[in-house]
């Protein structure tokens, strides 16, 4: 679920901040930099794991503060194709959440087969055909799920300029999530855990 | 910025959790206004991680996990995904490692499901062994109260 990512950077550290020793003082400013913040490719930054290499501090004509080069690396929320992961159901559009992540959509094709849409409930209800009946499966919200991550999407979401004509598009654009999974739950083991509990 | 390195190393659950513990126990002396998506964050991702059995887990029963699954083939993910969602149904490892019945005969199964049960404690266990066990020394023990 989660990775490391090795990354550089160049550091500002404004001379407020000088009375910190530098390494203090590069780790916050790396943490308010990147925590809870999505790098493109590469996933949700969640917080410094360690400093490997600190270059030389500079000091530039015009700006007080220094600059340092830093190699360091980061703990990165980013699952892998196939992973499976637990969460809870956050609407009923299929929308699932982490707590700490809330992107995750599972499609409708992507539900246990055959599923259909409670209108009257507005819920997702699993047909499960046994020899006795058909049994309907409700998947309410707040229920704890187990799903296999299939597909990740990133978003660029860096501004563009003024120039861009598509002024009303760009507005769309910018409430797309820059980072989102999809999930699926069509497998023996997948969906509720209460569904899978109660047999093993 | 450069990512020099996309995927340096895969973390466990076990790991991140121990990481954010100790920054929030660092960074409860200074609250900046700017360190508040750090907190976020920290906050958030140990709220679901509490909910996962990794909170049970210390470096020497992973380390000793670890080990005990090196006969089984299994790569680098699945042995994480055992590790971070500790099974304990025959569906959840059939779902975590791929093609298991092909790779892995039942009573490999059976035992992997042993080992998972030994070596990673159970959240949901109540405390002090299988219900059976309990009944019986908890009933003794009552009786024992009563007659006191």
């Amino acid at each position: 679920m989660f990775t490391l990512v090795e990354m550089t950077d160049t550091v500002r550290i404004p001379p407020h901040l000088f009375h910190i020793k530098l390494n203090d003082a590069v780790i916050e400013e790396l943490n308010n930099k990147f925590a809870n913040k999505v790098v493109y490719n590469v996933g949700l930054c969640i917080a410094l794991f360690d400093i490997t290499k600190l270059e030389d501090s500079f000091i530039f004509p015009g700006d007080g503060a220094s600059h340092t080069r830093v190699h360091f690396r980061y703990v990165v929320f980013r699952p892998f194709m196939d992973e499976i992961l637990q969460g809870r159901i956050r609407s009923c559009s299929r929308e699932v959440s982490l707590g700490f992540f809330d992107d995750i959509l599972i499609p409708p094709d992507a539900l246990q087969q055959p599923s259909k849409f409670d209108e009257s409930e507005q819920v997702w209800v699993w047909e499960y055909e046994t020899e006795e009946g058909t049994h309907d499966l409700f998947m309410d919200k707040e229920e704890e799920i187990r799903f296999r991550v299939v597909d990740e999407v990133f978003v660029d979401t860096t501004p563009t300029g003024p120039k861009v004509s598509e002024a009303a598009e760009a507005d769309k654009e910018a409430k797309k999530s820059p980072y989102s999974l999809v999930g699926t739950i069509s497998e023996p083991g997948l969906g509720l855990l209460s569904w899978w509990n109660s047999i093993g | 910025m450069e990512v020099v390195n996309d995927q340096a190393a895969m973390l466990s659950n076990y790991e991140v959790f121990s990481l954010l513990k100790e920054i929030e126990s660092k960074g409860k002396k200074k609250k900046s206004r700017a360190q508040q998506n750090l907190a976020t964050i920290t906050y958030e991702t140990l709220k679901y991680l509490s909910n996962t059995p990794c909170t049970l887990q210390n470096l020497e029963m992973v380390a000793e996990f670890m080990e005990a699954l090196g006969p089984y083939n299994l790569t680098k993910a699945e042995k994480l995904q055992l590790l971070n969602h500790r099974p304990s149904s025959a569906v959840e490892i059939q779902l975590i490692i791929e093609e298991s019945e092909e790779r892995l005969t039942e009573e490999q199964i059976d035992e992997l499901l042993q080992l998972v049960a030994d070596k990673l404690p159970d959240p949901n266990a109540p405390e002090g062994g299988g219900e059976g066990e309990e009944f019986g020394e908890g009933g003794t023990e009552r009786m024992e109260e009563e007659e006191e």
